[in-house]
Formats: structure tokens, sequence, C-alpha cells
């Protein structure tokens, strides 16, 4: 390039999250690669440890919920109904919290070199995404013991609701990242977020116990995102070892609000990221 | 104190063939926040307390720099001049006036600052030369010569937070002088190592220099700095106070 035909740019622009997934692309495929290198280091076990938590907490939840209060008995195939909604909501938290705190954890670079800050919480998700991984190999791994049995349809199903939740957690990352630099109470409200999360999406129960509730609480119920993402799950794992999978009413037009709903939270989240980015060097 | 010529580079330059970087009316003023929480924001109002306090960096600062040119940024501490440095490299954007940058920019505002100290030599290289900007290609095919010029080929597979100073910054530094570029944008950063490297960098520079480079640097190297530049800005108070050859402009600080 020479700088007779280069164009004048302003420095400390760019396009945002496109910059990251197009020019940025070998920078963000280095960050990821450091964090796995560095994410085992000194321990013996290495990334057995990646299996052993979905395992462990796995057999934490089915002791205790399905043993513990007998819902083994009550929805068949009970473990991967649980497992399955398990992961995606450790994947949900992992990307979203890590995002929240991605521009304090990188204050080194935010202040010495331009890059677009995109960059920081979308390398947090797709960190997320490769943690997420090892827990969906367990998923399969119990899933194949059970007899599953998935057609086109499951494996779109799964697809479909880990990019909802990577989408969702990407927007809501860069929303709340941004806010975080200048209010740390940002990522302690993330954390209150997550901890609802996992109760108001049917994860360690299923969405029929609201059956009984007002419509209006049903519909907003659905209209979280992380709810048709988590029931995708189970159609796809859980699904796939029913005789018979059904889903619920209007499952589908919840799933495309879900998908075009966490889009709008990406384009306002990278909105307000660009609006409070000019800050962040001198905020952190 | 002498007479300082005061000439804005906007008013010497007619021809904008070969401009690369152009600063307009730049002024940056810091807002200093006080409160770091809601609950303290909430609180310092209800009291009344100042939330934040106002400090003023650079005041209408205008310069252009020509294609080849090294140019020196001087002044005190708290002149201005490291912030002059980071609106340039586009780290926060001024609060009026305009900047604006042609070619490929290479910052080397610290050197090893994205160095991670549990990833090898190796690793490093290949994950600070991607935060440089350099490509997977490119990396590879400099990868020999930063070693080289580092001068550590036997410790490349072993991990940085095991190097010593020395070492860690010559690396550092080698990554950054292989980084394709148009304009090399230094903070305090081209005295490093022992004398035979920094004779070595001397070198490097001025090789990067013949070839058409664009040098824009912050020191307090006042030696140092008139190796490498020609040219010298000077801030006080903010405002350019001076500029023009380095000689004078070193001159024109000394007697401050």
């Amino acid at each position: 390039m020479s700088t007779a035909t280069s164009e004048w740019v302003t420095p400390g622009t760019s396009k945002g999250l496109l910059s990251v997934i197009t020019t940025h692309r070998y920078l963000l495929q280095r960050i990821v690669r450091k964090e796995m290198l560095v994410r085992y280091r000194g321990s013996v076990l290495g990334w057995i440890w990646s299996y052993m938590k979905p395992t462990v907490q796995f057999l934490v939840f089915w002791l205790a919920l399905g043993v513990g209060l007998g819902r083994n008995g009550a929805i068949d195939g009970y473990p991967i109904y649980l497992l399955s909604g398990i992961v995606l909501v450790n994947f949900f938290s992992e990307a979203f919290g890590n995002a929240t705190k991605s521009l304090p954890d990188n204050t080194n670079l935010v202040q010495k070199i331009y890059l677009p800050r995109e960059l920081f919480p979308a390398s947090s998700v797709l960190i997320a995404f490769v943690n997420f991984l090892p827990q969906v190999v367990v998923l399969l791994v119990v899933c194949v013991i059970f007899g599953w049995h998935p057609s086109l349809l499951s494996i779109l199903a799964i697809i479909c609701g880990i990019g909802i939740v990577g989408i969702l957690a990407t927007g809501l990352g860069l929303f709340f990242g941004a806010i975080n630099v200048s209010f740390r109470d940002a990522q302690n409200f993330v954390d209150l977020i997550l901890l609802v999360a996992m109760w108001g999406s049917p994860v360690l129960y299923q969405a029929s116990v609201l059956d009984s509730a007002p419509r209006w609480i049903q519909i907003v119920y659905n209209l979280n995102p992380v709810t048709p993402a988590v029931e995708l799950m189970h159609y796809g794992f859980w699904g796939g070892i029913l005789p018979d999978p059904s889903v619920a009413v209007g499952f589908t037009w919840y799933t495309l609000i879900a998908l075009a709903s966490s889009l709008v939270i990406v384009v306002v989240g990278q909105l307000v990221f660009r609006k409070l980015e000019g800050r962040f060097a001198q905020d952190l | 104190m002498p007479k300082i010529s005061r000439q804005l580079a906007a008013g010497m330059v007619n021809d904008e063939s070969d401009l690369v970087i152009r600063v307009r009316n730049v002024s940056k003023t810091f807002v200093l926040r006080h409160t770091h929480t809601l609950k303290e924001t909430f609180v310092a109002i209800f009291k009344r307390k100042t939330i934040s306090s106002r400090f003023e960096a650079l005041d209408d600062v205008s310069f252009d720099v020509r294609k080849g040119e090294g140019v020196a940024v001087l002044g005190y501490n708290g002149s201005g001049k490291s912030t002059l440095l980071k609106l340039v490299a586009g780290i926060f954007p001024p609060d009026t006036g305009g900047i604006a940058m042609r070619g490929r920019v290479a910052p080397l505002l610290e050197v090893g600052g994205g160095f991670h100290p549990d990833l090898t030599g190796r690793e490093n290289v290949y994950l600070n030369g991607a935060i440089l900007g350099m490509t997977q290609a490119e990396i590879q095919e400099r990868y020999d010569s930063i070693v080289d010029f580092a001068e550590i080929p036997d410790f490349m597979d072993t991990e940085v937070k095991h190097y010593s100073s020395g070492m860690y910054v010559r690396l550092a530094f080698a990554v950054a002088i292989h980084v394709e570029h148009d304009i090399l944008l230094a903070d305090e950063v081209l005295s490093v190592g022992d004398e035979r490297f920094q004779q070595k960098c001397f070198a490097k520079i001025n090789e990067l220099k013949a070839s058409g480079k664009t040098i824009f640097m912050v020191s307090h190297a006042l030696d140092t700095i008139q190796k490498y530049c020609e040219r010298g800005i000077l801030i006080h108070d903010h405002k350019i106070a001076f500029d023009g050859p380095i000689a004078d402009a070193v001159a024109a600080m000394r007697a401050m």
C-alpha cells in the first residue's frame, strides 16, 4: 500500500463488529488460541477438566432434583432434558458475563493501541463457545447412551438454539460491556440477570408448569430469547430420544421472534458501544 | 525566555500531495470523574459535591506531517505531548478539530504491551504481530527475521515470563519494527536494550526512513531524538510553542 494512493482516514474509527469479523479475523483467532493455551496451564489433567465440570454438574442436578425430588419418574429421559438446557445456559452465562467484563480485563490494550474495541466482547463470546464444545460432547455421549435418533430438524434446532444464545450474548455483552467501563455496577447487575436466566427459562423444570398461568405471563416468558433457545436444545437432544417429540403451540413463532430480538439487541448494543467508545481509554 | 517562533505547519504547506498526517485545530479536555459507581454518583449529586473536574490537555493544535519526515514531539511532563500521540493513534477522539492519516500505521506505544507472560516467545510473536495488524502470511514470512533481530533463537519455545527484561523488550521491539507500515508512531520506546541493541534499532529505523517511512514520536531523551528526527514540535502549556528543525526545538525547550 503506498501513501500516494491510500485514502485519508480518521484514526480510531472502524466499522465496529463488522471490522472485527472481516479485517480482524486473524487477531480474533489468535486471541482465542491464547486463551486456550493458558486456560489449563500448570494443571495435570488439563482439558479433562472441561469434560469433568459438565459431567459433575449434571450428576449433582440429576441426583438432587431427579432422584432426591423424584423428577426422574415425572419426565422421560430427565437427565438429557436437564443437561441440554444446562449446557446452553452455561454458554450464555460465560459468554455474556465475560463479554461484560472484557474491557477492564484488557485495559492495557485499550489504552495503548487502537483496535476496534468490539473485538474484546466478541472474543469473549467466541472463547465461551469453544469452552462450550466439550460440554456438547458430554451431552452427545449421554444422548447416544440413551438411544439418540436425531432428524435433520433436530440438528437444525440445535444450531438455531446455539445461534440465538451466541447472538444474544454478543449484543448484551456489547451493551453492558460499554456501560461497565464507566460504571462497574454493570457486571454485578449482569450476575443478577444470569441468576434469573437460569430460572426464567425451562432449564430445571418444564415449561408446562406455566400452563395454568395467565396468558400474558406465558407470552412474556416466551419472549425471553433464552426460553425458545433452551426449548430448541430440548427438541434437538431430548426430543431425539423420545418416541414422539412434540413442541408447544406457537413455538416456531417464538423462535423467530427470539432470533429477531437477538439481532435487534446486537444492533442496539453496537450503537451504545459506539456512543461510549470514545471514553473507554480515559475511563478505564 | 528567548523569542520562540511559532510556525504552524498548516500555514506553511501548500502542496498537500505528500502529506500523511493532518492535525487541524485539535483540542482535548479530560473530564476526570471522581465517582465510579452509580451509588457514589447519586450520593455526590445529593451532597452537591463535584462529581468531576476538567483538565485541558491540548488547545487548538494544528500541524501537518509529510511522507518520510521524522517528527519528534517535545515538551515537559504534563504539557500534553503524550495526549497528542494518543489522539494521532486513535486511542481517544479529540473534542474539537480533526485528525486524518494516510497509509498503514504501526503503533509502537508500549513495547510488549500485548505480550502474555505464560505464552512462549513464538506464540507471542504471532499474537503481538496480529495485534499490531499483521496478517498470518506477513508474520510467517518475517518470523525468522524477527527472531534474528531479537537475537534469541534458542528461547523461542520458552515462556516469556522466564525471559530477562532485555530479552523481553528486544523481542517485543523486533516484532513491532517488522510491521509493514507507512507511519511509525512511537512513545519513548526507541531506547530499549543495551547500547549495541540501540545501535541496531537506530540502523533499522534509518533504513525505514530511507525507504520513505514516516516517523512520529514522543520522547524525553533529547539527545537520542535528534538522531531519528529532523523536525521537532514543542508543546508548552497545551499549545504548540515551536515547530521547526529539531536542533532549534531542543534548544527552545532547554531554554524554557
